[in-house]
């Protein structure tokens, strides 16, 4: 439907005067810059409200716990990022996490490294299986990924006795010094969040591979008439997804110290979440990640913010993601298209 | 049938040769077939080097197929692709292009989301000393390239944001650049204006200059006959003629395309309308100051029952928008709409069918059929209200109105319960009509009703529009086929960008007079349509 | 069995087509399950054991309806398990005033998380799965917030009735199932709102050219989705003697979608299939039973269930691609 309208309904007007035209390019470019950037005014607006009303919220050390408790979403949205330019979705995202943590976790026993490369070797590899499935046998993402979510949480409970067993990181080991160690006060997630959103940013932005993203998710078959290798750049993005769903797993459990098994339940929406928050389009085709680093932080000062509000049951989080969430999505309809709905 | 030339020994290089240049790209005895159908079968083709050679045929001749054959999206069941004589087996578009041959596909060709530049340079970004894309250069190497198509558009803008034509320019620019030595073109010029067809055409002269074949397919004679050197015809998947396009005239030319006599052809005239009609005088449907910021500017029009009024003018002139307005399906800025004297209040579809104007849109994938519904219910689609109770639908009232319906348009379908998506856009187009046609309306909307449709089924819709005119209907017809609408329509309302440009009625409904109109240059403040001077030919 | 009818009639052995898979295949996988549990798991074909199994898998089917009907129109509902929470964190506050009002309060919750739905899908104009997710993460939340965060145990005899007690032998809950399914296939295929959907579902533009009224359908569609999972949370929470909002109906919307997906429906729309859903609830039912009275772990179940998932979605990609 998308790749019909939108050519559709830009070619159907007719040429319009230069002025109008001026006119119409600023709006575009207040949409573009709304989009791009309005989530990034809405963090820094929430940070420094909230920093006048709860002395509490504004000191480096809630910083330093939000960001850190921030990072590993963030590391799992981005993967998602990705996949959502390229028009598709990966709901498996929250099992691939705790699978990861999990294999992490019991790896650890045997060193760093193997506690690094079995989760990234395992979760990569079912992040290629659901591309293959996507690209290759043309199935909907939506639905091997919902396939994979029940598939990657069965293979952690058929590795840990149904979830009866839960592996530990060993004590002081350097696998336990990633995932708690701080570098000026930050924990290690949070700098390696940070390395990995500008690698991210710049293979997007500044790479062909990240070009062909763009062009797969903004008209499939146009990709495919350009020559550009579809297949292979969506079976790409699911293993990348795979691989950062995977590694915050690893990392997750690197700072708890443990393989949990029952975390990342509905992992996936929180990341879609912040995706969409970020301005990145569910359709495919636009998007950035950072607005997706911007998102994640939205919602995890949200999330702060009701747990300084003592009073506040924290159930109260949800709900006013959720708002949040609506406002966003339909703010950015309205900004991106103008309020026609028809 | 005429098997292809062989390849001479000691051609003359060069851009400027005749019939003796080598071939560069050839189809040698390609057959394809797709579940049901046969596509192709033992076609062959040979592009020589620097020719424009045409590619004709009906809908369904298989020229689609031959096409995507030729550039790697399909692969041949038998036969072979050979590119400057040698083999080739091309498993995906990108390997053709890499062999150097590129294709402007006539709808999807582009990324609308991206900027025009990333478009030109997708997939072979320049980069910079790092490996990273090298923004600037890009920028301005696509801006000096789109500068040699005439455009001028800002290469940083999201080509969505374009126009059509310029879209298209901007594919061309990517096709060329890509060092392509065969450019395929699919209808190139179905989106066009004229002035952008121009410009086209001067690109496509260059091309032939610097020695580029170009295998060019389109529908449209003028068009081949200004710019091809030679014709292959297809017909039912086999190939029918291939030689000098100078060798066949226009109406053996469309003889062979029709697979009829050229004599038969001639005596039926090539459109299925009839005689004038002589409509009453009072008007069944009013619309008056049409207005929609940079769609519509005042768009006054009156349709009376028993005529066909045409309504004439350029891609972006507002013709579908002033049917969709007419229809209640685009919201006004301001005017009004009143069908039998009934003004109609706030604008919707469904509004407008209760007052009785239905409208036949003009993309009929999108926005016409039902691909995965039955025939029957695409027929009943608008009329359920009225075949059902309190609710529940009748299926005994529908399907006698929907064997009424089949019979009276000649529907070919195995059934009402096939699927409308099996059918062929001719039949799919007449279920469209039945749809319309069974809620009795008093005026009738047809944009670009025989679009995409076989000649067959294309003279049985003109002349059921004939006979809804006599019956009293009153008809509007938009085409962008000049002959079908001076043969169709009793009154021409001409527009041009969104407002109305002048108005023929009884002699002055002629092409030569439509083209006057539509190639005049807009008026000036205080001239009406009254004004355009109009001159016969003879 | 009607689904082996036309490989019979043919009176050859040919391997099915997946066109016959997607159209039959959920069909002959029930049949499948139940035979082979008649022959090798014991206690299988008793009355408690059917009636358990039939009694699990209503909630499912009551939810996987209303989905089925959104699936239809190329949208999904991700908000359905908030839903059935809402309406049970809302049951023990209304009960004081009856149970009528109580039960009204709980479906009209429902209602009104379809209608924002709804009009979020049709009005606004956005993705479908966005708009629900919006009051999937916020529903829960709110009911959580209704109810404290508290489990209540419900004491009222005529709720409790819901959940335990039977007609004619046959248990209310499936009752209820069973009359809803015939009811949602009379509307779908029967009467024009059904019609419509389908429509709307198989070509959105081209029904609102034909004058449909595509906004209301829509709208229509997501609020009947909304309170038939309100209903499922009500029977649920009868079932349970308690209400739970923090854990009811906690991945509802993946075994609902589930459902409609295995049960042949499209996630293209343009087609609703009733008899598949309530079948596709049942082969995960029957099947998750089946591997437990074999003791096979739970891990095998989830592993099983996305292999079901992904060849039902096989099929119907094979069957779409023609």
């Amino acid at each position: 439907m998308k790749s019909l309208t939108t050519p559709r309904s830009a070619g159907a007007a007719p040429e319009p005067p230069a002025v109008a035209a001026a006119r119409a390019g600023d709006r575009r470019r207040l949409a573009v810059l709304v989009q791009r950037q309005g989530v990034l005014a809405v963090l820094l607006l929430l940070v420094l409200v909230s920093s006048f009303v709860f002395p509490s919220f504004g000191t480096l050390d809630n910083a330093r716990n939000v960001t850190v408790q921030a990072s590993f979403l963030a590391i799992v949205a981005l993967g998602m990022t990705l996949v959502v330019i390229t028009g598709g979705i990966d709901l498996s995202v929250g099992s691939v996490f705790a699978l990861g943590g999990v294999l992490a976790a019991w790896a650890s026993q045997y060193g760093m490294l193997p506690a690094l490369l079995l989760p990234l070797a395992v979760c990569g590899l079912l992040g290629t299986v659901h591309g293959l499935l996507i690209a290759r046998a043309g199935m909907a993402p939506f639905i091997v990924t919902l396939a994979g979510l029940l598939a990657a949480r069965g293979l952690l409970l058929a590795l840990t006795d149904e979830g009866a067993d839960t592996y530990l990181v060993p004590h002081g080991s350097a696998f336990a010094e990633l995932g708690q160690g701080t570098v000026a006060g930050f924990g290690h997630p949070v700098l390696i969040a940070l390395v990995l959103f500008a690698a991210g940013g710049l293979v997007l932005q500044r790479t062909s591979f990240g070009q062909s993203l763009f062009a797969v998710g903004g008209s499939p078959d146009a990709a495919t008439l350009m020559g550009l290798p579809v297949a292979r750049t969506r079976v790409l993005v699911y293993t990348i997804s795979g691989l950062l769903a995977g590694f915050a797993g690893a990392l997750n459990a690197a700072r708890l110290s443990s393989g949990v098994t029952i975390i990342g339940v509905g992992m996936e929406l929180d990341a879609i979440a912040a995706v969409v928050i970020g301005g990145t389009l569910l359709v495919g085709g636009a998007g950035s990640v950072s607005g997706t680093l911007w998102g994640v932080l939205v919602l995890a000062v949200i999330q702060n913010l009701i747990n300084q509000i003592g009073s506040l049951n924290s159930s109260y989080q949800s709900v006013v993601s959720g708002g949040f969430l609506i406002v966003v999505v339909v703010a950015q309809r309205y900004l991106a298209r103008g309020p026609r709905t028809t | 049938m005429a098997p292809p030339d062989a390849a001479p020994a000691a051609p003359p290089p060069g851009p400027d040769e005749g019939p003796t240049a080598p071939a560069v790209l050839e189809a040698v005895g390609i057959g394809k077939r797709f579940p049901g159908v046969v596509a192709l079968d033992d076609v062959s083709l040979t592009l020589r080097r620097g020719e424009i050679h045409a590619l004709v045929g009906e809908n369904g001749a298989g020229k689609s197929t031959l096409i995507k054959v030729l550039t790697g999206v399909h692969r041949p069941d038998t036969g072979e692709v050979r590119l400057d004589g040698r083999p080739v087996a091309f498993a995906r578009p990108s390997d053709a292009q890499h062999a150097g041959v590129t294709t402007i596909y006539q709808e999807v060709n582009l990324v609308p989301l991206m900027s025009v530049a990333r478009n030109i340079f997708l997939g072979r970004e320049p980069r910079n000393r790092l490996g990273l894309i090298d923004f600037p250069r890009m920028h301005r190497e696509a801006a000096a390239l789109l500068a040699g198509f005439g455009v001028t558009a800002d290469v940083r803008h999201p080509l969505g944001s374009l126009g059509v034509g310029t879209r298209q320019m901007v594919a061309l620019a990517r096709a060329v650049s890509v060092r392509a030595g065969v450019v395929v073109m699919d209808e190139p010029t179905s989106a066009l204006e004229p002035r952008e067809v121009e410009t086209l055409f001067r690109v496509i002269g260059d091309l032939h200059d610097r020695g580029i074949s170009v295998l060019y397919v389109s529908h449209r004679l003028e068009e081949l006959y200004r710019i091809c050197d030679r014709v292959t015809v297809l017909r039912d998947g086999r190939l029918v003629h291939t030689g000098d396009l100078a060798d066949l005239d226009r109406m053996q030319l469309v003889a062979m395309m029709l697979g009829r006599e050229v004599s038969e052809v001639r005596r039926h005239g090539r459109t299925g309308f009839g005689e004038d009609h002589h409509p009453d005088r009072e008007a069944v449907l009013t619309a008056s100051g049409l207005t929609r910021r940079h769609v519509l500017d005042d768009v006054s029009l009156e349709l009376r029952p028993g005529e066909v009024l045409g309504l004439a003018g350029l891609l972006g002139s507002g013709r579908s928008e002033t049917a969709k307005a007419l229809a209640g399906a685009l919201p006004l800025d301001s005017g009004s709409v009143t069908v039998a004297g009934r003004r109609l209040g706030r604008p919707s579809p469904a509004a407008a069918i209760r007052a009785g104007v239905s409208l036949l849109p003009e993309d009929r994938k999108a926005e016409g059929i039902v691909a995965g519904l039955s025939v029957r219910e695409n027929i009943v689609l608008a009329a359920m209200p009225r075949l059902s109770r309190a609710g529940v639908v009748s299926r005994a009232r529908q399907d006698r109105v929907v064997q009424v319906f089949m019979k009276r348009l000649r529907i070919k379908a195995s059934g009402p319960e096939q699927k409308v998506g099996e059918l062929s856009g001719g039949n799919q187009q007449k279920v469209l009509l039945a749809r319309w046609l069974c809620l009795e309306p008093k005026v009738l909307l047809l944009d670009e009703p025989t679009r995409g449709i076989d000649v067959g089924a294309k003279a049985e819709v003109q002349a059921l529009v004939d006979e809804l005119a006599q019956e009293g209907l009153a008809v509007l017809l938009i085409s962008s086929d000049i002959e079908e609408l001076v043969e169709g329509a009793d009154r021409l309302v001409v527009l041009r960008g969104g407002a109305v440009a002048g108005e023929l009625t009884g002699e002055r409904v002629g092409e030569g007079e439509l083209l006057e109109v539509l190639a005049a240059h807009a008026p000036a403040a205080g001239s009406g349509p009254d004004d355009e001077e109009v001159r016969h030919d003879g | 069995m009607a689904e082996l009818s036309p490989a019979v009639r043919r009176g050859a052995v040919r391997l099915p087509t997946p066109a016959w898979f997607q159209a039959y295949g959920v069909y002959a996988a029930v049949a499948v399950l139940v035979l082979f549990n008649a022959v090798f798991t014991d206690h299988f074909l008793t009355g408690a054991n059917l009636r358990t199994q039939l009694v699990q898998v209503a909630p499912v089917v009551i939810v996987a309806l209303g989905m089925a009907l959104v699936i239809g129109t190329e949208g999904v509902d991700l908000s359905v398990g908030s839903v059935m929470a809402l309406a049970a964190a809302l049951l023990p506050l209304y009960l004081g005033y009856g149970l009528l009002s109580a039960l009204l309060m709980a479906l009209a919750a429902g209602a009104v998380v379809g209608a924002v739905n709804g009009t979020l899908v049709a009005v606004v104009g956005l993705q479908p799965i966005v708009a629900t997710l919006a009051l999937f993460v916020g529903g829960r939340g709110l009911a959580l917030v209704l109810a404290d965060g508290q489990l209540k145990q419900i004491a009222n005899p005529g709720l409790l009735g819901l959940g335990t007690d039977d007609v004619l032998g046959v248990p209310v809950v499936v009752l209820i199932a069973g009359v809803l399914a015939l009811l949602v296939a009379g509307v779908v295929h029967r009467t024009t709102f059904g019609r419509r959907l389908v429509a709307i579902g198989g070509n959105r533009a081209a029904a609102g050219l034909a004058g449909l009224p595509v906004k209301r359908v829509l709208i229509g569609v997501y609020v009947v989705c909304g309170v038939l999972a309100a209903l499922a949370g009500v029977l649920a929470t009868a079932r349970l003697t308690a209400s739970d909002p923090s854990t009811l109906g906690t991945l509802m919307e993946l075994s609902a979608i589930t459902a409609v997906v295995v049960g042949g429906t499209p996630l293209t729309g343009g087609s609703v299939r009733v008899l598949g859903t309530v079948c596709g609830a049942l082969l995960m039912q029957l099947l998750r039973a089946t591997l437990v009275k074999h003791d096979l772990p739970d891990s095998t179940a989830q592993m099983a269930q996305a292999v079901i998932i992904l060849v039902a979605v096989y099929v119907a990609r094979e069957r779409r691609s023609r």
